[in-house]
């Protein structure tokens, strides 16, 4: 009797609930890469997610993780112009809390202050080479997801990645990182 | 191949994002190059101490549900859409199906109310799938599922073994329907997970079918008791399982 074709509200919600709320990880880590703190992290996350929900009738087929990446990304955009009057704030300034997430077994294999350097060598980076480094490492994207994403061509990924890669080899060898 | 070409293409090249006609001029470059193969071998370290090295934010515990519940403050009509759009399916049902008006009519007579528990029966289901909420006590063993629920309930649900007929039970858990804590049976066929929910009254109703958002429903009442069953399972699998149940 009820019928599957037209999806109601409430249905949205659920196949919303289904499809994009499994990428809840990887939204929060591009946001909180992107912003630098939890508490933007979370504000972007909140506003993407209501803009994904008004956009999500109908787009269903799609790749929901890149789409909520993108959704992320632009939204993490609108905010930084929104307070752009605002100095930006720098992440050594703040009183950055410590990461509460448990470690995995590999990444408690390093060494604490090496996770630091490698934190704050990423945060340092300029934003196009971080979202694309996040986007690359951490989420395993190919080239062509991360050109949808960032809305630019692949090429510009690969030199965006490249150069991002060089700045951070340039830092860590000066810190003296050792892996 | 240059030095200076090879080195441009060496991040795409560890990528795995290159060609096999420009892999393969890469490789043969490396070959006869210690000084390309240095840069290389200090770009993977870089790659591996930043996929393995540098920190994934998780999410917050609380971020799904203020999200949602975000969503559902902004859209009002997340919930109300719902019954509105059952009376216009319905109304074109009975059109249709008028042979079986009778069972129509027992539905129009409180559209709303039976659309709301639906849909809260199918919000159930996808939470306890979500969630890691599935059951709260884990025992395939009925002796073991019934008691717990005396502890907590007014009533004693049925925890039938119907393992040997390819049913097995999981466990059991309360959840909460039409205003009360209802028992939850959890049943599993191959990979599909079903809930059976299980509370009291007086009605007997005859069995029902739904099918929402790709689950299937059953509903039937008797001997005091209604039941609702859940599950992404087909049909027909669903119809038997109830009707080991009802034996």
């Amino acid at each position: 009797m009820l019928k599957r074709e037209r999806l109601s509200g409430h249905n949205e919600l659920i196949g919303f609930n289904d499809a994009v709320l499994p990428h809840m990880d990887a939204a929060y880590n591009l946001a909180r890469w992107l912003t630098r703190n939890d508490h933007d992290a979370e504000d972007v996350v909140q506003e993407a997610s209501l803009r994904a929900f008004k956009y999500w009738a109908g787009l269903s087929h799609r790749d929901s993780r890149s789409w909520l990446l993108a959704i992320v990304r632009n939204t993490f955009y609108t905010w930084l112009r929104q307070r752009s009057p605002e100095v930006p704030r720098r992440s050594d300034g703040e009183v950055d809390d410590v990461d509460v997430e448990t470690p995995n077994p590999e990444i408690a294999a390093i060494r604490e202050a090496d996770r630091e350097m490698l934190k704050s060598a990423l945060e340092d980076l300029p934003i196009e080479f971080r979202e694309a480094i996040v986007l690359r490492e951490m989420e395993g994207l190919s080239y062509k997801e991360i050109a949808d994403i960032a809305d630019v061509p692949i090429g510009t990924v690969m030199s965006r990645l490249a150069r991002g890669r060089k700045r951070l080899q340039a830092t860590l060898m000066h810190q003296g990182v050792r892996s | 191949m240059t030095c200076e070409e090879t080195q441009n293409l060496l991040d795409p090249y560890v990528d795995g994002e290159l060609d096999w006609s420009s892999n393969l001029a890469i490789e043969s470059h490396l070959q006869g190059c210690p000084l390309c193969s240095c840069v290389l071998a200090s770009l993977k370290v870089l790659v591996s101490v930043m996929q393995r090295g540098a920190p994934k934010f998780k999410a917050p515990l609380h971020l799904k549900s203020t999200v949602l519940s975000g969503i559902e403050r902004a859209n009002p009509a997340v919930r109300h859409s719902f019954v509105d759009w059952r009376w216009v399916t319905l109304a074109a049902s009975i059109i249709v199906i008028a042979a079986l008006s009778w069972l129509v009519a027992t539905r129009t007579a409180k559209p709303s109310l039976e659309t709301q528990l639906i849909g809260d029966i199918v919000s159930n289901h996808v939470r306890s799938l979500m969630a890691d909420h599935l059951t709260d006590v884990s025992s395939s063993d009925t002796h073991n599922v019934k008691p717990w629920f005396a502890e907590k309930l007014d009533y004693s649900p049925p925890a039938k073994d119907l393992s040997v007929q390819g049913f097995p039970l999981l466990g059991g858990r309360m959840d909460y329907l039409e205003n009360r804590p209802v028992a939850v049976l959890v049943y599993q066929r191959n990979q599909h997970l079903i809930n059976l929910f299980v509370w009291p009254a007086t009605e007997r109703t005859p069995e029902s079918r739904f099918a929402l958002r790709g689950y299937n429903l059953i509903h039937w009442g008797k001997s005091g008791t209604t039941y609702w069953l859940i599950s992404d399972l087909n049909p027909e699998e669903l119809t038997e399982f109830a009707s080991l149940l009802k034996d």
